[in-house]
C-alpha cells in the first residue's frame, strides 16, 4: 500500500495491522545540503501535519512500550503519539509537556538513535518510529499555542529557591519549582539564559528564538533571571544558601580542554567553546556583528563529538573551502549524534579518522599554518569499552590549515566550588550528590554536567526535574537533611 | 541595568564613567575587573574597576576610546544605562605588607595602577607612582595618585613634568635603591621595557595583562597567556602575573588577532556617524557629547 504524504489523512479510519506495518518511516524535510552549507537557517525543516500524522500511524501502541525505557525522562511516547494520530495535537502537547519541559529542544538534539528509537519495537524489523521528529512536531505546535495549554498559576508557597546556571538542567528545575509555587531566581554568568543551548549548539540545529521563547515562558511563570551574576565571584554559594531556602547548582562543565601540544597558542587556534560562543551567543555569524570571529578558509576541527560537528559545520557556513574533522578513532566510534555526522558528510566536511595532532605549526607572524598529526591504530579496549587508539611511530603527516578548533572535551570550572569548602567534589571537580540530587551541603542540590561530566541535554533535564521534586520535598520538610560527616558551616 | 551617573573626560581619548553597580562596589578588591556588555549585540569587554564608592553603590571605569566598543561606552551620558556588568572578576592584587613600592602606569594603564596604589597606601606601604603620556593633556589621574604618595609625571615631548618615558624615571628610581616591589601596567612594549629594568635589578614586578577576553570566567580559553612556560587563563588566574615570567611576545601577538576586524568596525562606525549627522536635525548634539550617537 502506498500513502501520498500530501493527501489529507482520515484518522477516523483505522489502518489494519498489515497496512500499518507497511508504512515506511517518513523522511524529515531538510534544506538542500549545498544551499545550507552557506547559511545558518535550520537544517531540518520539520514535519508537516500530514507527515506527522502518517508517522504517528506507524506506532504500534505497544502494550509494553520499550521506547519509554529508552528515554532518560520516561516520556510517555505511545500516549502523545496516539493523541497526535487521532488529530488531537493539543492533548499530545499537554501529555508531552507533562513529562518533558523542553521538548522543542530534545526533539531536535536528543541522540534518539541510542535512546528511545533504539529500543522501539519497530526497529527490530526495520526502521523505528521517528519519535524525535514527532516530538519536535508536537512541541513546536505547543510553543506556538503556549497560551492555550498553559496551566493555572500555582499557589505561592513563600519559599525561595536559587538556581545557579540557566542551561537545560537549571531551566527545567526552574519551571518545575515555579509550577509548585516556589519563588525561583536563576543566576546566570552570561548576559543571556540558555547555557549550551544558546552559546554552544548553533542556530542551524537549534534556533535561538526557540530557546528564548522557553525562557520567556519561565519569566511569565514568575521566574526571575538574574543575568551577569557569577556565583563564586558576584555571590558565593554560602551567601546564596543563607539568602534562599534551597539552592540548585546547574553550572555545566564549561572549562575547555586543550591538547597540550606545542603551538596551541598560535593565532587561529580556538577552543570550541570560544569559537562557538563568538558565533552563537555573540552573534558573530551575522553581518556587521560587534564581536569578531575568524573566517578560516581551511579549517581543521579536532574531536568527534557533537561539539566538533557543530564547530566544523559552522566553519563551512562561514566560508571555509575545506573543513576537516581529525578524530583519533574510526567512524564507528564517533560519539556525535548519527544525524549530525550524516549532515556533516552531506555538507562536504572531510573526515580524517585514526589521526591525532602532535603539534600545531605556524608562520613567522605566528598564525597557524598546519597541524601535524600522527596515525593511530586501535588497540585493546579501555575502561570505556572502546578500543584504545595508539600512535603508530613515524607516521606523522601535516594537514595545512589557517584555523584550528580544539573540541576534545570540557571539564568542571572551579569558580563556584572553590568558594564553597563544604561542598564535596570528586577529584575531577564534579559535585557529589545522593540519589535525590542533594550535595554534601544540606539544602543545596546539583545536577546536569557539573555532576555527570559532559553528558546530554535530556540527562541534564532529567536531573533538573528530579532535583525539583527533591527540593519541593525538602522545603515541605519531607526530605531529611543528609547527615554530613562534618557539621556544615552554614546552616 | 546599570545607570551611568557621570562621564568626565580625562584626556583626549580617556573618560571616567561613574556607574551604578552596588554589589560590585561592595565586594570588589584592588586588581579586579568587570566585563561590560552595553546592550543587545554589543561586545563583552573587560575593564578594570578603577575606583568605587561603596556607600553610593557606584564604580568608576576609566576607559580609553580606541575601538568600536570603547567608543560606544565613552559616549554615554548621565542617565544612559549599560545592560550588563559582570564581576568582580580576576584575582585581587597580592599586596605587600610594608616597604616601598613603585607603581608605573602607561596611558590608560594608569587607571589599573590607581586602585593598587590606593590599597598599598591604605596599608602603609610607601608608594611612588610614575605615570606618563605623550604630552601634558594625555596625563591622567595625577591628583588621585598624589593622594597615595609621591608622583613622578613624564611626558614624551617634555611639555609637563619630566621629559622622556616612564621607564627612564623608573631606572633612576631603581638606581636610587630601596625599591621593594614594582607594579607596572600599560601597553605591552612598556611592560616589557619595565621588566627589562627590574629583571636585572632583581626587583619583584607585578604586571596586569590585557589579552582578548570573551566571558571572563574561564570557559573560553581566549585569554590564555604563557607565564613561566605554563598556559594560564588571565581572567581567572590573573590578570596580574609575575612580570619577569610573562611571554610578552606571545601576548602582543595574540592581541593582534582581530586587527583587520577592529579597523573595519571602526571605519563602519565612523561611516554610520557621518550618515547620522547629515541626516540629523540641525540641533543634533555634537558627536562625542553622546546622546543617541550609538548606531
Ligand atoms: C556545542 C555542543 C553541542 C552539543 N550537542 C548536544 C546534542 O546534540 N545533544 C545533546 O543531548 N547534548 C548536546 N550537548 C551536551 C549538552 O548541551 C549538555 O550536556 C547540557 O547542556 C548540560 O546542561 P547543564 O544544564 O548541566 O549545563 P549547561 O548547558 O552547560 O549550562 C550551564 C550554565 O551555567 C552557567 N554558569 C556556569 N558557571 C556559573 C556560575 N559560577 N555562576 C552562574 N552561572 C554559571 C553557564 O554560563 C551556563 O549558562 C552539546 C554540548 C555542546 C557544548
Ligand atoms: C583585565 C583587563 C582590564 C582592562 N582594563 C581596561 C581599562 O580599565 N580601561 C581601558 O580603557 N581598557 C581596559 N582594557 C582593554 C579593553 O578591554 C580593550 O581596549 C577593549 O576591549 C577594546 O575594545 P574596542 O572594541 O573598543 O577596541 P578594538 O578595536 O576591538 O580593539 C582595540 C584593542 O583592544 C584589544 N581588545 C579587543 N577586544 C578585546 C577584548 N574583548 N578583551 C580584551 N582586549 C580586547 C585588541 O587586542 C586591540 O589591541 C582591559 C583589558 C583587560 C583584559
Ligand atoms: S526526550 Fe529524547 S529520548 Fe526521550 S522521547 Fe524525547 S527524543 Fe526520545
Ligand atoms: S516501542 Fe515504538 S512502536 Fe512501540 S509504542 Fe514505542 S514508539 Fe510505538
Ligand atoms: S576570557 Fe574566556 S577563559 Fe578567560
Amino acid at each position: 500500500m502506498t500513502l501520498d504524504p500530501e493527501a489529507p489523512l482520515t484518522p477516523k479510519v483505522p489502518l489494519t495491522p498489515k497496512e500499518r506495518m507497511a508504512l515506511k518511516r517518513v523522511a524529515m524535510p531538510e534544506q538542500d545540503a549545498t544551499a545550507r552549507s552557506a547559511n545558518f537557517g535550520e537544517v531540518n525543516l520539520g514535519l508537516t501535519e500530514q507527515l506527522a500524522i502518517l508517522e504517528a500511524e506507524r506506532c504500534l501502541q505497544c502494550p509494553k512500550p520499550y521506547c519509554i525505557d529508552g528515554c532518560p525522562v520516561r516520556v510517555n511516547i505511545p500516549q502523545f503519539i496516539r493523541f497526535l494520530r487521532d488529530g488531537d495535537i493539543k492533548s499530545a502537547a499537554q501529555s508531552l509537556l507533562s513529562d518533558n519541559a523542553l521538548p522543542c529542544v530534545t526533539g531536535r538534539v536528543c541522540p534518539q538513535e541510542i535512546q528511545c528509537e533504539k529500543v522501539c519495537l519497530r526497529a527490530k524489523t526495520g526502521q523505528s518510529v521517528a519519535i524525535g521528529h514527532l516530538e519536535r512536531f508536537v512541541a513546536d505546535w505547543g510553543q506556538r499555542h503556549a497560551a492555550e495549554i498553559a496551566g493555572s498559576p500555582a499557589v505561592r508557597t513563600g519559599k525561595t529557591v536559587a538556581i545557579v546556571g540557566s542551561g537545560p538542567a537549571g531551566l527545567t528545575a526552574a519551571g518545575e519549582l515555579a509550577k509548585l509555587g516556589h519563588e525561583v531566581t536563576v543566576f546566570e554568568a552570561f548576559h543571556a539564559a540558555g547555557g549550551v543551548l544558546i552559546y554552544g549548539i548553533p542556530e542551524f540545529r537549534l534556533p535561538k528564538d526557540i530557546v528564548a521563547a522557553e525562557v520567556d515562558r519561565l519569566i511569565a511563570q514568575g521566574v526571575t533571571i538574574e543575568a551577569n551574576a557569577i556565583i563564586g565571584t558576584t555571590y558565593t554559594l554560602p551567601e546564596l544558601r543563607e539568602k534562599f531556602d534551597a539552592v540548585f547548582i546547574a553550572v555545566g562543565a564549561g572549562l575547555p580542554v586543550f591538547m597540550n601540544v606545542p603551538g596551541e597558542n598560535l593565532k587561529g587556534v580556538y577552543s570550541a567553546n570560544e569559537y562557538l560562543t563568538r558565533v552563537n551567543l555573540m552573534g558573530a555569524w551575522t553581518e556587521g556583528a560587534d564581536t569578531p570571529v575568524l573566517h578560516g578558509q581551511r579549517v581543521v576541527v579536532v574531536g568527534g563529538g557533537n561539539v566538533a560537528m557543530d564547530a566544523v559545520r559552522t566553519a563551512r557556513r562561514l566560508g571555509a573551502a575545506s573543513a576537516t574533522i581529525v578524530y583519533r578513532r574510526g567512524r564507528e566510534e564517533l560519539p556525535a549524534r548519527a544525524e549530525e555526522v550524516h549532515h556533516a558528510e552531506q555538507e562536504g566536511v572531510e573526515f580524517e579518522y585514526l589521526a591525532a595532532p602532535t603539534e600545531v605549526l605556524g608562520d613567522e607572524s605566528r598564525w597557524v599554518t598546519s597541524v601535524r598529526c600522527v596515525r593511530m591504530a586501535l588497540g585493546e579496549p579501555d575502561e570505556s569499552g572502546r578500543r584504545r587508539p595508539e600512535p603508530i611511530e613515524g607516521s606523522e603527516f601535516d594537514i595545512p590549515c589557517d584555523m584550528l578548533v580544539v573540541a576534545i572535551g570540557t571539564r568542571s570550572n572551579p569558580l563556584l566550588t572553590q568558594t564553597a569548602p563544604d561542598l564535596e567534589v570528586t577529584k575531577w571537580g564534579y559535585i557529589v550528590t545522593d540519589e535525590s540530587g542533594m550535595t554534601s551541603m544540606p539544602g543545596v542540590f546539583a545536577g546536569g554536567d557539573i555532576v555527570r561530566g559532559a553528558a546530554t541535554v535530556i540527562l541534564a533535564m532529567g536531573d533538573g526535574k528530579r532535583a525539583a521534586a527533591a527540593i519541593d520535598a525538602y522545603l515541605r520538610g519531607e526530605l531529611p537533611a543528609l547527615p554530613s560527616a562534618e557539621p556544615a558551616a552554614v546552616a | 541595568m546599570h545607570r551611568v551617573l557621570a562621564n568626565e573626560q580625562l584626556s583626549p581619548n580617556v573618560y571616567r564613567l561613574v556607574v551604578q553597580a552596588p554589589r560590585i562596589a561592595e565586594i570588589r578588591r584592588p586588581g579586579q575587573f568587570v566585563i561590560v556588555h552595553l546592550g543587545p549585540g554589543a561586545e563583552r569587554i573587560p575593564l578594570t574597576i578603577a575606583d568605587v564608592d561603596a556607600a553610593a553603590g557606584t564604580i568608576s571605569l576609566v576607559i580609553q576610546g580606541i575601538g568600536k566598543s570603547t567608543l560606544d561606552l565613552v559616549e554615554l551620558v548621565p542617565g544612559d544605562v549599560i545592560d550588563g556588568i559582570a564581576g568582580p572578576l580576576g584575582r585581587p592584587t597580592e599586596l605587600p605588607e610594608h616597604g616601598h613600592a613603585v607603581c608605573v602606569g602607561g596611558g590608560v594603564g594608569t587607571a589599573v595602577i590607581l586602585p593598587i596604589a590606593q590599597a598599598l597606601h591604605a596599608r602603609g606601604v610607601a608608594v611612588t607612582s610614575i605615570i606618563g603620556g605623550r604630552s601634558r593633556e594625555w596625563v591622567i589621574l595625577e591628583d588621585e595618585l598624589k593622594a597615595c604618595g609621591e608622583v613622578v609625571t613624564c611626558t614624551d615631548d617634555g611639555s609637563y613634568g619630566r621629559p622622556g618615558f616612564v621607564t627612564t624615571a623608573l631606572a633612576d628610581e631603581l638606581a636610587r635603591g630601596g625599591v621593594d616591589e614594582v607594579f607596572a601596567v600599560g601597553p605591552v612594549p612598556m611592560m616589557r621595557a619595565v621588566v627589562g629594568l627590574t629583571g636585572p635589578a632583581e626587583v619583584k614586578t607585578t604586571v596586569s595583562l590585557n589579552p582578548i577576553m570573551v566571558d571572563g570566567t574561564g570557559m573560553c580559553g581566549g585569554c590564555r597567556v604563557t607565564v613561566d612556560g605554563i598556559v594560564r587563563y588571565a581572567c581567572v588566574e590573573g590578570p596580574e602575573f609575575d612580570g619577569l615570567r610573562v611571554d610578552f611576545n606571545e601576548l602582543a601577538d595574540r592581541q593582534s588577532t582581530y586587527r583587520p576586524f577592529e579597523k573595519a568596525a571602526l571605519e563602519h562606525r565612523e561611516a554610520c556617524k557621518i550618515g547620522l549627522r547629515t541626516g540629523a536635525p540641525v540641533d543634533a548634539p555634537p558627536v562625542g557629547a553622546g546622546a543617541g550617537a550609538r548606531p
